[in-house]
Parts: structure tokens; C-alpha cells; sequence
């Protein structure tokens, strides 16, 4: 049964060949029977998933089912969800129960969506590993000595090994589609202010999105078509309608074009990743599709001027972390800059007061020009760059990563090592365009992400363009030797 | 050496939005502690603001009040400082572009001359919750409900040049706020407070001289006091050899002195930048033309309306016109007793001595406008004289009733019958026959004056009561029949 999609699964439930309860008793008991070898999973919450469920199964009795009723999903611990503990992977929230939900979340409860429960993520999304993790880091299904990508590792592990046809997650630099193409998963972070940030705890505001990991592009679509929505409690939110993405999902690509950023395939690609992803547009050409070479002249600032900005509105996010009303607070604080501090030093990681104290830096009275303001320059360059591309073609191409996954511990000593990592996926959030990662083959027996671009609020073609590659690809229904 | 005082304000006006500037909660003054704080004001992970769009149209109303360029793209930034009653470690203000820009004010002074003060920008913020440190013993206790309520900071120039300057320039932003109706005012619950920005300088001298900020001054009393004690202390300083420390200062209006906040001088660094949960706002020159448009009657313009169609005085009208509810309440007097400058003199008068001796606003009169306005009558038929008038004043702020039912009940009125008169005259002539030979052997200058002595008499006869004008009269034709 976990071998199934999402849509099969959709099916399943409306053909009476299973209920929502046996499902979701059978990826409860291989969350409990496997997680431990992935720590995929921050909270289960059983008795929860079990009653929604059987809601769920009289809802599809009564014939009154929504888009996705019945069908079980994990959240990323970044989510707030009502009533249950949302750490944000960090042990300053590890005592947080929130009394609201998230728009997303309460977008999947709308649907009829049951929760498995929270997935592990980089403390604060500020990750490429899913190393920071104050719960632990996450193991890669397909070899568990290798990282799952970050910051979503949780949502992407738990989906590559099955325990779940489907998670939310974000991505602020890469954090859905890096551990997409790690895990060989399918992974989409949508225009920014597609997807509702209400209840979604903010790393760098003005670059955090929502979207899903799944096992396939028609799936992404399902899920995205519930997960987006305008929300007048989010003043970023586009209050656009959101587009019938499963209406073209079978359209033909004949013609399509596809940008090749000569940018994305030079030093510091591995060969092999480099290959696959050349296979990839192979096939494409083959569906019918034209490849463009374009130019993206200022990629290479993409990776500094992102690790200004984030840092630095993440500075600013995370001071509401302070000890006085929620989350950590020290012991027997002795006064007030005590309380702030040991609280503050003790609830947080390294990885996060790092960024803090970059980001701090950066808007630093005398630096703030040099960095802040020479960095949002960069961002309207980067953007630009996009703008003029999408003049010529329909969707741009390239790896999603540099490398496939690589082992615990390789970069912890060396943080840029680690940052270079996002070095294709972070131009899109500077831009705030739509992004997804889809299986494309494996290097170094490890799977590799090919990464499509497309224009703003243009996830319907994204989705399509995907679509076809999968209908005429296997790479996605390649499932990691752990998960069986 | 004559020194001169350089003084700039910063005010900050409380908005009477319903909900806070950026979630939904109530703004309402006085509830329990944080049960009008929302996730949103608790700055709970993953809530985010949603502006409140009364509060732009208030600050709209303010900027074109002030004959200020309106900004008509406006950004929210980020000023960052961590303290408890601050929940989200950053409060969220305007810097750069912000909502109102640079404007000008007339404000009137005591002696009727005029200033004009020129406005830097005003610009919108969400307010801090309290910190309680009273009832908790070793620790504070922390209220949210303020937190989020809308501001506007109005920050001057340092156009003012004396204490009486500085707060003739804050009664006048009351006045305007007030009648734009876009904050109660309320300096004793803190709907507006001010920083004053206190420097000297030699007569003469173009450069400002260092400045301190006192800070949170809330009551008119004390911006000048605190101003007029700051700058004596920096005369004095300087004076001695000293130098002025730019610092931070407060008023202690006890020990009616000034004292520094901080020990150590502290460089704060704010790192502001713009918030990126909110999106630059940007208002259409129709919508500015709207609000424009539903603009009140403003206190300059009331003034010289009242100038022209009451025929006041430039004093009194200014005097009538500073609170938008005492214009309404003299309006009514005089519509109604069709006596504009004697309900001026009223409203001004005895209204005004009642409410100060009752501490209570004009809203709390004790004699409502119906009333004064048919005492008024009473006097401008002659059914009762000025100085009856006063007590039948007394009677109706005592809760007596109306000027008709006092003057009945209590049996004032003026008595204007010749027969009564001549009565109380011939008695009065009658009693005073050293006076009535003095009088008839007066040189014909002196007589007027010598009248006086009589009318007095008579007036004191008929308790008060008597027309003035008929006993003068009857008294002048029967005297002179006495020659």
C-alpha cells in the first residue's frame, strides 16, 4: 500500500479498495518500525491520524469527500499546527504547543488531508543537511550514512523511504528541492506569496515558501493545488486565484523552450550529476522540446547576496526567541540580560547564532551599505537576469545540486562548503520564482535532481513540463533499498 | 550673556483606530492586563502583521492637517532592540519614507503673536506594551496590551525658542488631533506624550549647542517645567566651565528636575531595515484627495470663521476655538440665545472658572449648552440683570434646572415696574437727607458721579433686583425735581 502516489491513493479510497483508517495504520506502523534508522519524524501523531481518518472514511462513505480526504500527509516542524508541538527542529521551541494552525495546515484539514505527524528539519530551516537538527540529524534512505539534503531532510527522507505518500516543507535557499534531488523525491517551492506564510515560523521572510515534496510531479500538483491560496493574514500572499494546475498536466511540451544557463554547468559541478542532468535534456529534446543556451551573467553573486539577506532578516525574526514568553528560558535567570542571553545561548545552535550574528553584522550601523544594501542590489541584478531569460524561453534547466548526497559530518567544518551547496536553487528565491526538483537519474549510486525553473506564478507548466519527463522516465519510481 | 533655547519636539499621538495597527485586537484603554493581546501582539512564531488601513487614512488626516507632503509610497522598517515589553524584538516603524513628510503649523502665543513651526516628517509605529514593576516582588510583570496600538511620531524642527513656545506647539497638535477626531488626546492615559529635544546657545550664535531628550513628559505642566529647568541646568553647566552630555534625560516633576537615564553613554545601533513582512504602501492621489475632501472644519480656519461671522475678537476667538468641543459648545450657545459675544463671554467666563474649579471637561459641564444659552436669553430680555445672572449660574451648575425654572423659583426677577421704582427711589431720597443736600449743592459736574451712592442704596433695597437702567432714570428726574 506505500508503494502507491497520491492519486492512486485518491483513487483507492473513492474505489472502496481500502479505507482511509487501514492506510493510515499502515504508515503509522512503518513510521514506527522504521523511522528509527532516518529520524525522519520529530512527532507522530497516531491517535490524531486515526481519528481524522475515520472522519475521513465516513466523509468518502457519505460521498461528501473533498480534494483530499483521507489521505495521509506530514508536515514539516516549521508549520504550526494547533494543539501539537511545532519545534522548528530547534530546542527553543521543544516546549512550544501553538493554539493556531497554519494556513497551510489548515488548507490540508480543509481537504480532508490526515497528519502523520512533524518531520525533522534544520533547526530553523538554516541548513543543507539536516544536520542542525536539535532532534538529530536525518539519514538519506538510500544510504543512511549520507545526509538527506536540508533544511527539509525530514519531509523528503520520510517520502523517499515511504513512510508518507507526501509532505509539506519549505525552501528559503533550496530547503524543498536540495533534499528533493538527495532523496530522489519530487520537491516544488512556488512563486513567492503562492503559498500562505501564516503559522509558518519566518527564517528569512522575504524569501521563505511553502510547497510539497512527493514521489511525482502529478502528485506535487495535487497537493499544491491545496497548500496554495490567498490569505489577507499574510499581506505578501498574492491575492490571485490559484491556477487549475491539473488542467494541463497532459498538455504536449512539443516546441517548448528550454534556457540552459551556461552559468549552471561550470566548475565546481560534479561530472557525474553534470551528466545525468545532460541525459535529462536529452529526453526533452526528444519529447520535442528546444534547448536555449542563455546567460545568467550574475549567478555567481547569488550565494554571497543571499548570505546577506537571509541572516540578516533572520536576525530580526529570530529576537522574538527571548525567554519572556514562550519557547526556552533559561534556569534561575539572574536578571533580565542574563535571562536574555543564557536563554538565547542555550536554546539556539550553532548554525543559527551564527546567522544571527552575520546577519546582525551586516545591518550594523557602517555596514549596512557595504552589505545589506549592496546585496539587495545584487538581488534586483539576479532578478533581472530572470526577467530578460523568460523574454526567450519557457522554463530554464540545470542541476539542482552540485553534488548528490554527501556523508554526516563531511561539511560541518566548513560552513561556505556547505552554503555552495544551494548554489542553483538560491538565485529563484532571490527572484521569487517557481522552482522544482524531479529525479533524473543516479550518480555515484546516489539520485540526482534535475532542477526546472519557470516563469512567476507559471507552476502550471512547471508542473506539465514535469509531468511529461516522468511519463516517459522511471527515475521516480526508483524507491530507496531501505524503504522496502 | 544672554542665552537662547533651542527646542524641537517629538510627539507621540495614540491613533483611536479600533484594532491595533497591525492585528485585530481591541485598542481600548484600561482592560485587564494582556487580554487585548492577540498571537499577532505576543509575537507568536509565524504570525504576521496585516495593516490596518484606518490607521493610514488617520495619518493622511494629520499630514494634510499640517500642510505636509503626504508620502505616497511608505515603508515599514524594522528597528531592532530587545526589551520584554517589546514582543517581537523589533518594533515596526517608518524611517526613511515615511507616511507624512515635511509640513508647518501657525501656533498662537500668549501675548497674540505668532510662530510658525516647521514639521520634519510624521511618520507611523506600533506602540511598546508596560512593563509593571510595582506588585511583583523581584520581578516585572509584563502587559501587551498597548503593544500594537498605532502611533503617529511627530518630530519638529528645533523651531521653538522658550518653554511657553514648545507647549503653545503641543496644545496645537491636540487641538488638531483632537478635531480630526484621530486620538482622544488623552495625556493622562498616555494618548499623547512627548520627547523634548533641549538645547542653548549664545544669542547670536548660528550652531546649536548639544542637546539632550527629555523623555516621556505627559501633561502640558510639565513639558514646561521640564524645559525651563533643562535648559537652566545646561546654562549653569556651561556657565561653570561645563559641557552639555547628549543623553537621554528624565523629569523628575517632584524634585521638579532633570536627571540622566543612563549611566554609561551606550551608542545605540538599531539596525534598522525594511520589514520584509509588510509591502511598501502606496496611496493614489484620489485616495488623498478623498481624505482630503472629508476633512473638519480645522481650528484656524474655525477661528477665523468665528472672527467674521461673531464678530469675537482675534483672542477670544482663538481662546473658543483650541478644543473642538468647546467651539461646538459655544456654537450652540450662541445659536440658540442669538447672543454670540455674551456667549463668548460666558463660555470664556464663568463656564470655564466652573469646569476648573470641578476639574471636569467641558463634555462633563455640569450646565449644558440649552441652558447657558437660555440664561443668556433671560439677560438680553432684561428679565434678569448680569449679576443675577451669576447666581442663577450657580443654581443651574447645582442642578437647579433651567435658567426659567431658577429666576421663578427663586424669585429673581429683575423688577422693571415704574411704580416699584419710584417707590424704592423715594424712600432711598427719603432716608438720605445729608446726601440729597450735598447732591443739590453740588457743582452741575459733579452730580452724575454723586448718583452712584443712591443707586447703590436702592439696588441694595431691592436685593439686587431692581433695572439698573429705570433706577437711573427715575432716580436722575426725581433729584433733579429736588433743585
Amino acid at each position: 500500500m506505500h508503494q502507491l502516489t497520491i492519486a492512486e491513493i485518491i483513487r483507492g479510497l473513492r474505489d472502496k479498495q481500502f479505507s482511509s483508517v487501514e492506510l493510515t495504520s499502515h504508515y503509522l506502523e512503518r513510521i514506527q518500525q522504521l523511522d528509527n534508522q532516518f529520524n525522519s519524524f520529530i512527532t507522530v501523531t497516531s491517535e490524531q491520524a486515526l481519528k481524522e481518518a475515520a472522519a475521513a472514511d465516513a466523509r468518502l462513505a457519505q460521498g461528501d469527500a473533498p480534494a483530499l480526504c483521507g489521505v495521509p500527509v506530514a508536515h514539516k516542524d516549521i508549520f504550526c499546527t494547533n494543539g501539537v508541538r511545532t519545534s522548528c527542529g530547534s530546542k527553543m521551541l521543544d516546549n512550544f504547543v501553538p493554539p493556531y494552525d497554519a494556513t497551510v495546515i489548515d488548507n490540508f484539514q480543509r481537504a480532508g488531508a490526515i497528519s502523520l505527524g512533524k518531520t525533522n528539519m534544520d533547526e530553523f530551516a538554516m541548513g543543507s543537511s539536516n544536520e542542525t537538527s536539535f532532534y538529530g540529524a536525518v539519514k538519506n534512505p538510500w544510504n543512511v550514512e549520507r545526509i538527506p539534503g536540508g533544511s527539509s531532510g525530514g519531509s523528503a527522507a520520510a517520502v523517499a523511504a515511504l513512510l508518507a505518500p507526501g509532505a509539506t516543507a519549505t525552501d528559503t535557499g533550496g530547503s524543498i528541492r536540495q533534499p528533493a534531488a538527495m532523496t530522489g523525491t519530487t520537491g516544488l517551492k512556488p512563486t513567492y506569496g503562492r503559498v500562505s506564510r501564516w503559522g509558518m515560523i519566518a527564517f528569512a521572510s522575504s524569501l521563505d515558501q511553502g510547497g510539497p515534496i512527493t514521489r511525482t510531479a502529478e502528485d506535487a500538483t495535487l497537493m499544491l493545488s491545496v497548500m496554495a491560496s490567498p490569505d489577507a493574514k499574510d499581506s505578501t500572499c498574492l491575492d490571485r486565484p490559484v491556477q487549475d494546475y491539473t488542467a494541463h498536466l497532459n498538455d504536449s511540451i512539443a516546441g517548448l523552450k528550454i534556457g540552459v544557463p551556461s552559468e549552471y554547468f561550470g566548475e565546481g559541478l560534479d561530472s557525474e550529476v553534470g551528466a545525468r542532468v545532460q541525459d535529462a535534456l536529452k529526453e526533452y529534446e526528444k519529447l520535442g522540446a528546444e534547448l536555449v543556451e542563455i546567460s545568467l551573467p550574475h549567478s555567481k553573486l547569488a550565494v554571497p547576496a543571499y548570505y546577506v539577506i537571509a541572516p540578516a532578516e533572520a536576525s530580526a525574526n529570530l529576537s522574538r526567541f527571548d525567554g519572556v514568553r514562550y519557547g526556552y528560558r533559561c534556569e534561575n535567570p539572574a536578571d533580565l540580560r542574563d535571562l536574555y542571553m543564557r536563554s538565547r545561548g542555550e536554546g539556539f545552535g550553532e548554525e543559527v547564532k551564527r546567522r544571527i550574528l552575520v546577519g546582525s553584522y551586516a545591518l550594523s550601523a557602517g555596514y549596512y551599505d557595504a552589505y545589506y544594501n549592496k546585496a539587495q542590489q545584487v538581488r534586483r541584478l539576479i532578478k533581472q537576469d530572470f526577467v530578460d531569460a523568460f523574454d526567450k524561453v519557457d522554463v530554464i534547466m540545470g542541476p539542482t545540486a552540485p553534488n548528490p548526497a554527501f556523508k554526516l559530518g563531511e561539511k560541518n567544518a566548513d560552513p561556505v562548503a556547505m552554503y555552495l551547496e544551494d548554489i542553483y536553487t538560491i538565485a529563484t528565491n532571490l527572484a521569487g520564482l517557481p522552482g522544482m526538483s524531479i529525479p533524473c537519474g543516479f550518480a555515484h549510486g546516489l539520485p540526482v535532481g534535475l532542477q526546472i525553473i519557470g516563469n512567476y506564478l507559471d507552476e502550471a507548466r512547471m508542473l506539465n513540463v514535469a509531468h511529461q519527463f516522468q511519463q516517459a522516465s522511471d527515475w521516480h519510481q526508483q524507491t530507496a533499498p531501505a524503504a522496502e | 550673556m544672554e542665552w537662547e533655547v533651542v527646542i524641537g519636539l517629538e510627539v507621540h499621538v495614540q491613533l483611536a483606530t479600533q484594532s491595533k495597527i497591525f492585528s485585530g485586537a481591541s485598542t481600548a484603554f484600561g482592560a485587564a492586563p494582556n487580554t487585548q493581546a492577540c498571537a499577532v501582539d505576543l509575537a507568536m512564531p509565524g504570525t504576521l502583521p496585516v495593516p490596518n488601513e484606518e490607521a493610514f487614512r488617520f495619518a493622511v488626516m494629520f499630514g494634510l492637517a499640517m500642510n505636509a507632503e503626504i508620502g505616497k509610497r511608505s515603508v515599514f522598517e524594522r528597528k531592532n532592540y530587545f526589551y520584554p515589553d517589546l514582543p517581537k524584538g523589533y518594533q515596526t516603524t517608518q524611517l526613511e519614507q515615511p507616511i507624512v513628510g515635511e509640513g508647518q503649523i501657525e501656533i498662537h502665543l500668549e501675548d497674540g503673536s505668532s510662530k510658525t513651526v516647521r514639521l520634519h516628517h510624521a511618520h507611523l509605529e506600533e506602540d511598546a506594551g508596560k512593563s509593571l514593576h510595582e506588585d511583583f516582588h523581584g520581578m516585572s510583570g509584563i502587559d501587551l496590551n498597548r503593544a500594537g496600538t498605532p502611533l503617529i511620531e511627530i518630530v519638529s524642527e528645533p523651531d521653538m525658542r522658550s518653554a511657553a513656545e514648545a507647549v503653545a506647539y503641543l496644545k496645537k497638535i491636540h487641538s488638531i488631533v483632537t478635531y480630526l477626531g484621530i486620538s482622544d488626546g488623552d495625556m493622562s492615559q498616555g494618548s499623547l506624550r512627548c520627547d523634548a529635544n533641549v538645547s542653548v546657545r549664545l544669542k547670536g550664535e548660528e550652531e546649536l549647542g548639544t542637546r539632550t531628550e527629555i523623555k516621556n513628559l505627559n501633561s502640558f505642566r510639565f513639558i514646561e517645567k521640564a524645559i525651563k529647568v533643562e535648559a537652566q541646568r545646561q546654562i549653569d553647566l556651561i556657565e561653570d566651565g561645563g559641557k552639555v552630555v547628549q543623553e537621554t534625560r528624565l523629569y523628575d516633576a517632584d524634585k521638579n528636575e532633570t536627571r540622566s537615564m543612563r549611566s554609561k553613554e551606550v551608542a545605540n545601533d538599531y539596525r534598522y531595515f525594511p520589514c520584509p513582512d509588510l509591502l511598501p504602501v502606496v496611496l493614489s492621489d484620489e485616495y488623498i484627495e478623498q481624505v482630503r475632501g472629508d476633512l473638519p472644519e480645522l481650528p484656524d480656519a474655525k477661528c477665523a470663521r468665528f472672527e467674521k461671522e461673531y464678530g469675537l475678537s482675534a483672542y477670544d476667538a482663538d481662546q473658543l476655538t483650541q478644543e473642538r468641543s468647546t467651539a461646538n459648545y459655544f456654537e450652540q450657545v450662541a445659536a440658540k440665545s442669538g447672543e454670540a459675544k455674551l456667549a463668548a463671554n460666558w463660555v470664556m467666563g464663568e463656564l470655564a472658572a466652573l469646569l476648573n474649579r470641578e476639574e471636569k471637561s467641558i463634555e462633563q459641564s455640569p450646565v449644558n449648552a440649552e441652558h447657558l444659552a437660555g440664561l443668556i436669553a433671560r439677560i438680553k430680555d432684561g428679565t434678569i440683570s448680569s449679576k443675577i445672572a451669576k447666581q442663577v449660574f450657580e443654581a443651574m451648575a447645582n442642578g437647579d434646572g433651567d435658567a426659567d425654572t431658577v429666576i421663578e423659583a427663586k424669585g429673581l426677577k429683575q423688577v422693571s415696574d415704574t411704580g416699584a421704582i419710584e417707590k424704592l427711589v423715594d424712600d432711598v431720597i427719603a432716608a438720605s437727607s445729608a446726601q440729597v443736600e450735598n447732591y443739590r449743592n453740588a457743582d452741575p459736574d459733579k452730580r452724575p458721579k454723586m448718583m452712584g451712592f443712591f443707586v447703590g442704596q436702592i439696588m441694595k433695597a431691592s436685593k439686587g433686583q431692581a433695572n439698573p437702567q429705570m433706577i437711573n432714570k427715575v432716580l436722575k428726574e426725581k433729584l433733579d425735581a429736588l433743585l
